[in-house]
């Protein structure tokens, strides 16, 4: 037995001297939701340590302590029953740290489910996510810029990424700036990220999707509000218009570059409805009326968020 | 031509056509063999035809046996592909149809029939009956389970495999995003297997209920009937979903239904949850009987009685009441907000308490006992710390806000297999262990049995324990490959190593238990472990009536008790024994349900139309037969019970 617990240890050691260059993604946040998820996992990492060493100590003592070899040969152990107080224990304690982690855990699910914490105030970045096989598309209604796998965000500004999928179920995951959520064809879910810091992250659709899955991954650049500012201009002074004939045929499936267009393909190919692609024509038109509406509010208000910036 | 040209590999490769010459050659030696050693009527009378739940236990045992080799080899081709980056060992699509039928085969085809062998060979044991309470329906249930995994493994060579995951989301597993006929195979191969798997549940549980010896009340069935019973309630319970979601996916690929499209008011996410209700249960279904076959092995190797009895049925009662309210927890990401997440977030955490109680109870079984580190008793220490490392690893993901994080990684990966390996499958390999010597007359060599646990033990650490450090490192799973700037590789070549000793681990029982057969002395007696439930009572080998008068029942230890306390165990005279007889039907309705399936998948609509005709013959044939089985004489029983070692 000591030699197997040598053995474990030894393990352990090794894989963390393996890993011990750098810090792993997901516990190396570098905005608020990936960091309340970060210290979630900490703390039940911590806990649960606990745990398996009490587990671990109890079943090493009594291996060792009762074991046959150790005992006379004619020891005959006792009939014991179940004890009322021991049991009481055993389920108490963990109904404890149960109880404890629920309340984490409720609490967590409202904070990464809203605007990130310290960014209530401002209005956040829609930008529409939506994977095809196997790409992703970025659309930036408000700043009227489409990318193809590459993602370019402002620090210090909430973003609300819309997500939905021209194909099978997707995952949108940018493990450093929170926790991923699904893309789905015939609904849209809403995903709510910050970067505290200017920084180039990975992202990838997490949720396995047919032969081009492993390669489905996507750039993430985080830069100042104003170097992106500065990027929008660019695209606009360079890039070409996106046809909806040419989205179509990024839609076929593949692998693509990074590529950049001018306007959306919401305008021609809008996001699905909530309920779940029964639309009929002229829903659809009314919907994307609807996004250009609710565009021009965005764009409206972004001189504003200029000014704040600065705070 | 073209009829032909459907059955043919969409993604052939040098090793599947190897694959079919094997699988030729080996056909055709079972053939010869069979034949020149003149074995067909034995073959028949003996195993095709027969309703003995021993001889059904134990083909269910070899069957997940054949089963975990084939999820092995699937197992470590993708640990060898992974093994360092960029590999080309395999390309995206092998890659994704081993992941397929690595999941498939080892839940379905491996890990159930595995509990199945058990609850076969000793659930009546344990009871002291005879039999199950419907033995042709057994024998049904096992040859449904056969055909399906036949059909099931038959598709990577004729057709192409499945290549959706062995979760089978749609819309990629529909028809627009998987056109081979792969996923028709799943489906039916699932239908199949998970038919008969629902009878055997209603078999057991009526044969638990219906058929305890005299004196034992349920709170004295010894604890893996505990732990069936539970298990097979949960089946009864669960499976019907699977049934209807596989039917309406079946419905979806060939006859342009829309359940479960993205398109004409079908729902994709529908099918997740469909599935994972069932899903979750069926976790439990196979770590029920697990935890069962720990409580007989820690009980008996520490010689001391189980600690608190009445807490271990509760706890899996409530478990098996919670395993019913936490599927969601599978998709916390699918974006049904805050608040459903907060409430199974909290189910999900709550079955740690319950759990948490049996690990208390085996330590405290352990506790002031005489423990003797036999193999089976090994693995069930093991089982303990590993296992506790899988529960709360479990905890951590059950936390729907970090789960964001952990989802769809390898994190996710090594939990479960954390759980699956020291749960199921060491509690499977304990069991073979254990109860060996009771169905083949002679004990598996304890030396090779200790390396094979060590190969497995450290085996298992190497192989799972790193995926944790790369899932939260963000690797994801089900990627064929990765690139040298993701630093994936040192990790994953740990896990390869692992794998490997596993494989070896694996190839050490088959030489095992060949090296015993050769080696190992016949005359152990009845009860070589000096065990303390009922199944030891009996006779080794058992006769086909297991027990020639029905036994007593005193305490949830029956046998202990007659051996310690002078409890009187068998009374009366010997008697008439009626027993059921042995019947071709289950086997050829095995049969024709193989050649419905293989026609649905193929959509050959007019065998497809003649089988399921075919299996309304059997079942109509059955309901209007007279079949009062037959007796066994007294002289027969005690020539029977003399010639292997006295009536007792």
């Amino acid at each position: 037995m000591i030699k197997k617990w040598t053995f474990l240890t030894s393990v352990m050691a090794l894989l963390l001297i393996l890993t011990g260059c750098e810090p792993l993604l997901v516990l190396d946040p570098k905005g608020p939701q990936a960091e309340r998820q970060a210290s979630d996992i900490m703390l039940s990492i911590g806990i649960m340590a606990v745990i398996v060493i009490v587990v671990m100590v109890m079943l090493g003592y009594i291996l060792i302590k009762y074991r046959a070899s150790k005992q006379s040969e004619d020891y005959e152990p006792p009939h014991l029953e179940g004890n009322k107080w021991v049991e009481a224990i055993c389920v108490g304690i963990p109904v404890l740290i149960v109880a404890y982690l629920s309340f984490v855990s409720v609490q967590s699910n409202y904070i990464v489910e809203s605007a990130p914490e310290g960014y209530e105030e401002q209005e956040p970045l829609v930008i529409y996510a939506s994977s095809s096989n196997w790409k992703w598309h970025f659309s930036y209604p408000e700043q009227g810029v489409e990318t193809v796998n590459y993602l370019y965000i402002p620090t210090d500004r909430p973003i609300e990424f819309k997500l939905y999928s021209y194909g099978p179920i997707t995952s949108f995951w940018i493990p450093q700036l929170g926790g991923q959520k699904y893309a789905m064809s015939d609904m849209v879910t809403t995903l709510h990220l910050a970067a505290d810091s200017p920084g180039e992250f990975m992202g990838r659709n997490a949720n396995f999707s047919g032969k081009g899955f492993a390669e489905n991954t996507f750039n993430v650049t985080a830069m100042s509000q104003d170097d992106f500012d500065e990027w929008v201009d660019e695209v606009h002074e360079t890039a070409e218009p996106l046809t909806e004939s040419e989205f179509q045929q990024l839609l076929e499936p593949g692998h693509l570059g990074q590529m950049t267009f001018t306007g959306t393909h919401l305008e021609f190919s809008p996001a699905p409805e909530h309920n779940h692609g029964t639309n009929t024509d002229s829903d659809t038109n009314a919907e994307s009326e609807d996004h250009s509406s609710h565009h021009e509010h965005h764009s409206t208000d972004e001189s504003e968020h200029t000014d704040h910036s600065g705070h | 031509m073209e009829f032909f040209e459907r059955f043919a590999i969409p993604h052939p490769s040098p090793a599947i056509y190897a694959s079919m010459v094997a699988i030729a050659v080996v056909s055709i030696g079972i053939v010869v063999g069979l034949t020149y050693f003149k074995k067909w009527g034995y073959l028949w009378r003996e195993w095709l035809t027969t309703v003995d739940h021993k001889k059904i236990g134990i083909m269910y045992l070899i069957s997940a046996l054949l089963m975990l080799f084939r999820g092995g080899a699937d197992a470590i081709m993708m640990r060898a592909q992974l093994a360092t980056p960029d590999a080309k060992l395999l390309d995206a699509q092998h890659y994704n149809e081993i992941f397929t039928t690595h999941g498939v085969v080892m839940i379905m085809f491996m890990a159930m029939p595995f509990i199945f062998a058990f609850m076969n060979l000793i659930v009546p044991l344990q009871i002291g009956a005879r039999d199950v309470a419907f033995p042709r329906l057994n024998a049904l249930s096992f040859w449904l389970f056969f055909v399906g995994a036949m059909l099931f493994n038959i598709s990577f060579v004729i057709g192409g495999s499945p290549d959706a995951g062995w979760t089978s989301y749609f819309p990629l597993a529909g028809n627009d995003f998987s056109e081979s006929v792969g996923t028709n195979y799943y489906m039916l191969a699932l239908q199949i297997s998970g038919i008969g798997s629902l009878m055997t549940g209603i078999n057991m549980c009526t044969t638990i209920l219906k058929m305890r010896a005299p004196g034992m009340t349920l709170m004295k069935m010894p604890m893996f009937t505990w732990s069936a019973f539970i298990a097979n309630i949960i089946i009864v319970f669960a499976f019907p979903v699977l049934t209807i979601a596989l039917l309406m996916g079946t419905t979806d690929r060939l006859f342009g239904t829309h359940f479960f499209a993205t398109t004409n008011g079908g729902m994709d996410m529908l099918w997740a949850n469909f599935f994972w209700i069932w899903g979750h249960p069926e976790v439990y279904i196979l770590i029920l009987p697990a935890f069962g076959i720990y409580s007989e092995i820690i009980s008996t190797f520490s010689r001391r009685n189980l600690y608190g009895y009445k807490s271990m049925v509760a706890s899996m009662v409530l478990i098996s009441l919670l395993s019913f309210l936490v599927w969601t927890h599978h998709f916390f990401t699918m974006g049904q907000g805050a608040l459903t997440n907060s409430i199974f977030s909290i189910t999900t955490m709550a079955i740690a308490v319950p759990t948490g109680v049996k690990i208390f109870n085996w330590l405290f079984t352990m506790w002031k006992g005489k423990i003797r580190f036999t193999v089976p008793m090994l693995y069930s220490v093991a089982f303990i710390p590993l296992f506790t490392i899988g529960g709360v690893t479990g905890v951590m993901l059950a936390m729907s806000a970090a789960d964001y994080q952990y989802h769809n990684t390898m994190f996710l990966v090594a939990h479960f297999h954390n759980t699956i390996i020291p749960g199921v499958v060491f509690a499977m390999l304990a069991g073979l262990t254990y109860y060996w010597p009771k169905f083949f007359g002679f004990m598996l060599n304890e030396k090779i049995g200790k390396s094979t646990f060590w190969l497995l033990t450290v085996g298992f650490v190497l192989a799972f324990f790193p995926m944790y450090i790369t899932g939260l490192d963000g690797q994801a799973r089900r990627m064929y490959t990765y690139s040298e700037a993701t630093g994936f590789g040192p990790l994953n070549m740990v896990s390869f190593v692992g794998a490997a000793l596993m494989a070896i681990g694996f190839v050490t029982i088959v030489y095992n238990v060949y090296y015993s057969y050769k080696n190992s002395p016949r005359n152990i007696g009845s009860d070589p472990w000096d065990a303390r439930s009922l199944e030891w009572a009996t006779h080794t080998p058992v006769p086909e009536y297991n027990f020639a008068r029905i036994p007593q029942i005193s305490s949830s230890e029956t046998f202990w008790d007659s051996k310690k306390n002078g409890h009187q165990l068998f009374k009366g005279e010997l008697k008439e024994i009626h027993m059921p007889n042995n019947s071709g039907v289950p086997f050829i309705m095995g049969v024709i349900f193989f050649i419905a399936g293989f026609s649905f998948v193929f959509a050959l609509w007019v065998p497809a139309v003649i089988a399921l005709i075919g299996i309304l013959v059997c079942l109509a044939l059955r309901s209007f037969e007279q079949d009062h089985g037959r007796h066994i004489s007294v002289e027969e029983i005690k020539e029977t019970e003399a010639k292997i070692g006295g009536a007792k």
